[in-house]
């Protein structure tokens, strides 16, 4: 934003069927509460207020490039502010007048989808959104649209058959959902004005910068304040440890960030990218990672969460570091107008500790195109979806004339950081490409790790599961058993 | 046309849950969506961050100063008495006053005009402890000679020492079984409004709104006639909410009183899961003796259980363990013993089950070991030993087994899934010797049907019928999302011969049924049932004697027809004829009353009829193994459960699903773990996993045995569904030790201790491969 630009000191987007302006917003402010405290729309259910049950799942409408778009989202990490230019439409929207349920409201009930009923708004929710991209999902697409949904009665097998039979109830198009995209959007672009939004709630404040420049320009003047993107994380801060966050900016809405570049050698993701709309670009220029991408967290996590935040919060088991690295990414952190460019294994410092500056942000994720040579991705987690990894592993390795004359395996949950394996990949480096390398390169890894040791792992499975991955590594390359591990083992 | 055939609701067919379409629409509501009054304030707990410990000091003043506050609530606010042991032990102070015996014990509960300004107070606390030594584990509770936190049990049969003589072969070893969070995804709330004197109204998500009840009374010190407790529906309760309320309705209800305004209180689920009680672990020291076809010729075995602080439910949940620690097996010489052990750790409690999954496991964990050590396929072990139809029919607890269907379930499955050439197909892929193995296993399950304490077999109901024909049905039972509501409606509709429609199913309230039991140990439909019918009948049998005087008929000659009562030669629409009734001032309410038959025991002896039935069902599961990860999948499961003549098969068969997931889930990846500070680290769905859509099995076949029928004279025949099917799904667990076995040849038993997270099953591979 330029200077003497204008500031609006309230947030505009639109709640189901009405339009709301709100200017007494905190920054930490959630979705939920705002639901069910202030608007008593009680459908919407807490579960566990972290984003992982689902229970509070509500669809996010808001303007892209390519027009209206749909997202489940988490009501419970999701911040009001950031919801300015949106529409939010709640379990109370779905259905007709005179209370006609919707297609797949009605083959939840016919099909007994429901017991206790508490995750059920929830998984309606994400069903609908589901039904909107794919009238007659697959029993794997049901699952994974069902990854951030919890239910503890039904087992889940009546809540899969009734999305597989929502196609016989009625079609998307009958929808008034549908129907009134249109002036949903109409209503959308008005609230589009340009302006920085300025909102605060008792000197609590948050700051939606106007477009990458402005945010530029916020974080100069506030370079203590809490960047926000898709809240995946600060979420957490917020509902789990009552932490302030004011003053927030919050990014997620920032169109500017949100760039897809294909170039010739390599691919640049904007940094507010989310998991869900880098999706595509993954499965098509880096196929190793496709199965790995769709284990991420769960959908709701993926359509908010961004490759950017996942890199900037420093975690040692975020997922997508140590594939980002195995693939030579590097990133640009922004500070005013200064860029730099460093290697994505470099960012990282020390537990808790970063290469980023009060006042910078990650603008972009540069990730080379894939050469020939050997690629994989694992991860391995107490329960297969939407669950955060023991050990995470990216493995690139480049065979010239039968010899390994690049290796790169970078490995989370073994370190305080996101880290690579120097002393495995200098056993690799000139050896012949085989199993015994493989297995000799394994040996090496106690040298390179000391993991960690949790609730999740402990430290002995973490570093016996991540020298047998070599081995795995080896088997899917060479094709001995690769059937058996696409199909997910 | 028969008559049944022409209402819509009655028994013995599917019907959606009563429900159902709030529950897709949000309209359904819980506690939390209780509309609240103007002034309404929450509560909040501090609890301790030690797990053992002598308190030394409470400051409290930063609490009392934050914003918003209004008071804060300790041990000396208590009116009445500071206890909410569900027992009576008196074991279980609400607030801690001198001692904090685990990590996350309530010392206080802050009041403020908003749940975050208490959440955000509640923190503030400065708190001082001298720490002392504390045990989280049930055999290190024994080896430092901790107490049994309640009397332990014994069951004894026959004579060990010579069953042991006549054994071939002799195996010892231990296991242990991990417990199990409940995670019903609503976690606990408890909302209550003062009313005059000393009346108190709470609105609690709780299977036992009579406890809650006599504890918000004990709490408050006022009679059990002055506190009313409502509950519509829960969102899942599991066991989780049969005691585990107590601490919170108490608590509302206190401060709602000393502030005379309403008082929510609704902890976070990091609280929830921190301060409120869970399934039971068990280390399982056991000694088989057998003879060289597989025949068990003796069992001698402890069972001890991590209890945590208090008592709660552990001395009932330890004795099921030890009632079903034969699981569908006859033992002819047998000693159980239970240990119920103190520890630092949350008290644990109801879960579906009630430690009766812990003794199948360890049952079926000495199968597995007679099968590895004869080199025999487990099912040919397991039929070996199966209780007999007339003789080899005694139980541990010297009840006979009359009523024993296991071998035609067994066998129906056995065909149906086709095992035998599945097995072998197991067994050539894994001779194989690939990466990926893969296992199989088919194993049954017996489970006793009725409370152990029999005094809690006993059931109310209070039924009217209004003057428009419109019927009002009130139970002592509780809806957590089991159908229990809808099955009674249909018990209610058969007997009037009326649409479902025609009835309403209220909120459960103490105000209508009073001194109910818990909806638990699966009996919500066995008891309730029974109690609402016998209320239609008082009714029916006013309205009969009315008609025949009225119309000059024999009685035989008033008879309940679809929607209407034929009266002689004429058909009266019912509302019509309610209406009839009603002028000729006809009673058309009644309050039915239920106690079980047949039932006794004598703990100290250890001998008796404790159940009235068994209901019993058989699972075989197929499992893929990754030996270098410890990944796994379930590729295909099948279930064939008994559930007697289903009131309602729809809903059973969803009962029988969800449980068979909810155990696949204690016995795989939902793990419990404490740290060496004794806190737990597992507290939330962000580290405690529960199963996915995803993780189900690829391939699901549920069947309800549809030839059933229950001897005994239950409602219209029914079995109990709710716990039964949840211990179906130890096949995936010995499918995946199959799978881990094969690595050593099958030489060996795998021993996996439950749960058989990825980790645990690779550490075992890794071990058998050695």
């Amino acid at each position: 934003m330029t200077q003497g630009a204008k500031v609006r000191t309230e947030i505009r987007f639109v709640l189901n069927g009405r339009q709301m302006r709100l200017s007494d917003v905190g920054a930490d402010d959630t979705l939920l509460d705002f639901l069910r405290i202030d608007q008593r729309l009680t459908g919407t259910k807490e579960g566990c207020a972290e984003g992982d049950c689902g229970a509070c799942t509500v669809m996010v409408g808001r303007l892209t490039p390519e027009g209206l778009r749909y997202e489940v989202v988490n009501a419970c990490i999701r911040f009001l502010a950031s919801l300015d230019g949106c529409h939010v439409v709640t379990i109370e929207y779905l259905g007709g007048p005179n209370g006609r349920l919707s297609p797949v409201q009605q083959a939840m009930v016919d099909h007994h989808g429901s017991q206790c009923g508490f995750c059920t708004p929830g998984i309606v929710m994400s069903l609908y959104a589901l039904w909107m991209e794919h009238e007659r999902p697959s029993v794997p697409q049901v699952e994974v649209a069902l990854q951030g949904n919890l239910c503890r009665c039904t087992g889940y097998a009546p809540i899969i058959r009734a999305a597989q039979a929502v196609t016989e109830y009625g079609t998307t198009t009958a929808e008034h959902l549908t129907m009134e995209r249109d002036t949903v959007t109409t209503m959308l672009q008005a609230v589009r004005d340009g302006a920085r939004v300025e909102v605060a709630k008792e000197g609590n404040r948050a700051i939606l910068p106007a477009d990458v420049d402005d945010l530029a320009v916020v974080l100069e003047a506030e370079p203590n304040a809490t960047i926000v993107a898709g809240s995946t994380d600060v979420g957490l801060w917020v509902t789990k440890f009552l932490k302030r966050i004011s003053p927030a900016v919050f990014v997620g809405h920032l169109e500017g960030l949100k760039s897809l570049e294909v170039q010739q050698d390599a691919i640049t993701f904007g940094g507010g990218v989310t998991y869900t709309e880098a999706q595509d670009v993954i499965a098509q220029y880096y196929p190793h990672l496709s199965d790995y991408w769709d284990r991420i967290a769960g959908w709701q996590v993926r359509n908010m969460g961004t490759i950017g935040g996942n890199i900037a919060n420093g975690s040692p088991i975020g997922d997508t570091p140590p594939v980002l690295i195995a693939l030579g990414a590097s990133i640009t952190l922004r500070k005013g107008d200064v860029r730099r460019v460093l290697p994505l294994e470099d960012f990282f410092v020390a537990y808790g500790k970063q290469d980023r500056a009060d006042g910078e942000f990650v603008e972009s994720i540069t990730v080379p195109r894939i050469r020939d040579g050997h690629h994989a991705a694992y991860k391995i987690s107490k329960r297969r979806e939407e669950d955060i990894s023991s050990v995470a592993v990216g493995m690139a390795v480049q065979v010239d004339a039968g010899v390994i004359s690049e290796a790169v395996l970078a490995f989370g949950g073994m370190a305080a950081t996101p880290k690579r394996a120097a002393a495995a990949e200098a056993a690799m480096i000139g050896q012949p490409w085989s199993e015994a390398t493989l297995l000799a390169a394994a040996a090496k890894l106690p040298d390179d790790f000391q993991p960690l040791d949790d609730m999740r792992a402990s430290a002995a499975y973490r570093m016996t599961v991540a020298q047998n991955l070599f081995q795995r590594f080896w088997l899917e390359q060479s094709r001995a058993e690769a059937q058996l591990m696409a199909e997910g083992l | 046309m028969s008559e049944t055939d022409s209402i819509k609701g009655g028994v013995h067919r599917d019907m959606a849950h009563d429900s159902a379409a709030k529950h897709v629409t949000g309209a359904a509501d819980y506690t939390d969506d209780i509309a609240e009054p103007i002034g309404t304030l929450h509560a909040y707990f501090g609890t301790s961050d030690v797990a053992h410990a002598r308190i030394t000091s409470v400051d409290l003043a930063a609490v009392r100063a934050a914003p918003g506050v209004v008071g804060v609530l300790t041990a000396e606010d208590v009116p009445g008495v500071n206890d909410v042991s569900p027992t009576g032990r008196h074991d279980e102070p609400l607030f801690a006053k001198d001692t904090i015996e685990f990590w996350g014990q309530v010392v206080f509960a802050v009041v403020a005009e908003s749940r975050d300004e208490a959440r955000r107070a509640a923190s503030l606390a400065q708190i001082t402890y001298e720490t002392l030594a504390h045990v989280t584990e049930a055999d290190e509770a024994i080896a430092k000679g901790y107490p049994d936190v309640t009397a332990p049990m014994t069951l004894q049969r026959g004579d060990i020492a010579k069953g042991q003589a006549e054994a071939t072969h002799r195996i010892n070893g231990q296991m242990r079984i991990g417990g199990q969070d409940h995670m019903y995804l609503e976690g606990h709330i408890a909302f209550a409004m003062p009313g005059e004197d000393d009346d108190v109204v709470v609105h609690c998500s709780t299977q036992h709104p009579s406890e809650a009840q006599h504890m918000v009374a004990h709490v408050l010190g006022v009679p059990n006639n002055a506190v009313v407790v409502n509950v519509r529906r829960m969102g899942g309760g599991f066991g989780g909410k049969e005691s585990q309320m107590n601490q919170f309705a108490a608590t509302a209800a206190l401060a709602a009183k000393r502030w005379k305004r309403p008082v929510k209180i609704r902890p976070d689920r990091d609280q929830d899961m921190e301060s409120t009680g869970k399934r039971h672990d068990f280390v399982v020291d056991y000694d088989v003796g057998f003879a060289d076809d597989g025949r068990i010729t003796a069992v001698d075995a402890q069972f001890a259980a991590r209890c945590g602080w208090s008592s709660d439910l552990s001395g009932p949940v330890t004795d099921r363990a030890l009632f079903h620690a034969d699981n569908a097996y006859f033992y002819p010489h047998v000693r159980l013993k239970s240990r119920p052990m103190k520890t630092n750790t949350v008290s644990n409690t109801a879960f579906r089950g009630f430690g009766g999954p812990q003794g199948v496991v360890g049952a079926e964990r000495m199968i597995e070991e007679i099968a590895y050590a004869l080199g025999k396929d487990p099912l040919e072990v397991r039929k070996a030993n199966f209780y007999g139809d007339t003789d080899r029919n005694i139980t541990p607890y010297h009840q006979e087994v009359e009523d024993n269907v296991i071998e035609r379930l067994v066998d129906e499955l056995e065909r149906s899934s086709d095992y035998q050439a599945r097995r072998q197909a197991v067994l050539d892929h894994n001779a194989k010797g690939g990466i990926i193995r893969k296992g199989i296993s088919l194993t049954p399950v017996k489970f006793g049907i009725s409370f152990t304490a029999t005094w809690f077999n006993q059931a109310g109901a209070l039924v009217h019928v209004y003057n428009d024909g419109s019927i009002m049905l009130n139970h002592g039972g509780t809806e957590m999302g089991q159908g229990l509501n809808t099955k009674i409606a249909q018990v209610v509709a058969e007997a009037f011969q009326v649409d479902i429609d025609r009835i309403k199913i209220t909120k459960t309230t103490t105000e209508k049924v009073p001194n109910t039991s818990a909806t638990a140990a699966s009996s919500g439909t066995d008891l309730n049932g029974m109690a609402a019918l016998d209320a239609c009948d008082q009714i029916k049998a006013r309205l009969v004697s009315w008609a025949a005087e009225a119309w000059d008929v024999a009685e035989d000659a008033v008879v309940f027809v679809a929607n209407a009562v034929r009266v002689g030669e004429q058909e009266i629409a019912f509302k019509d004829f309610i209406s009839k009734a009603y002028m000729a001032r006809v009673q058309l309410s009644a309050a039915g009353f239920y106690k079980t038959p047949k039932i006794h025991w004598d703990r100290e002896k250890g001998q008796g009829r404790p159940f009235y039935y068994f209901a019993y069902g058989a699972a075989v599961a197929e499992v893929s193994v990754d030996t270098l990860t410890g990944e796994y999948r379930v590729d295909r499961a099948d279930v064939l459960h008994d559930v007697g003549k289903s009131l309602n098969p729809v809903l059973d068969k969803g009962q029988v699903e969800g449980a068979f997931v909810q155990g696949l889930g204690w016995l795989t990846s939902e793990e419990l773990v404490w740290d060496d500070k004794g806190r737990l680290r597992t507290h939330a769905p962000s580290t405690y996993k529960i199963p996915l859509a995803g993780d189900i099995p690829r391939e699901f076949n549920v069947k309800l045995a549809d030839w059933s029928e229950n001897r005994e004279l239950t409602i219209k025949r029914s079995k109990a569904v709710g716990e039964p099917p949840f211990m179906l799904p130890i096949c995936v667990f010995e499918a995946l030790g199959m799978a881990v076995a094969s690595v050593a040849d099958y030489r060996e038993c795998p021993r996996l201790d439950a749960p058989a997270t990825p980790e645990r099953v690779l550490m075992a591979v890794e071990r058998l491969k050695a």
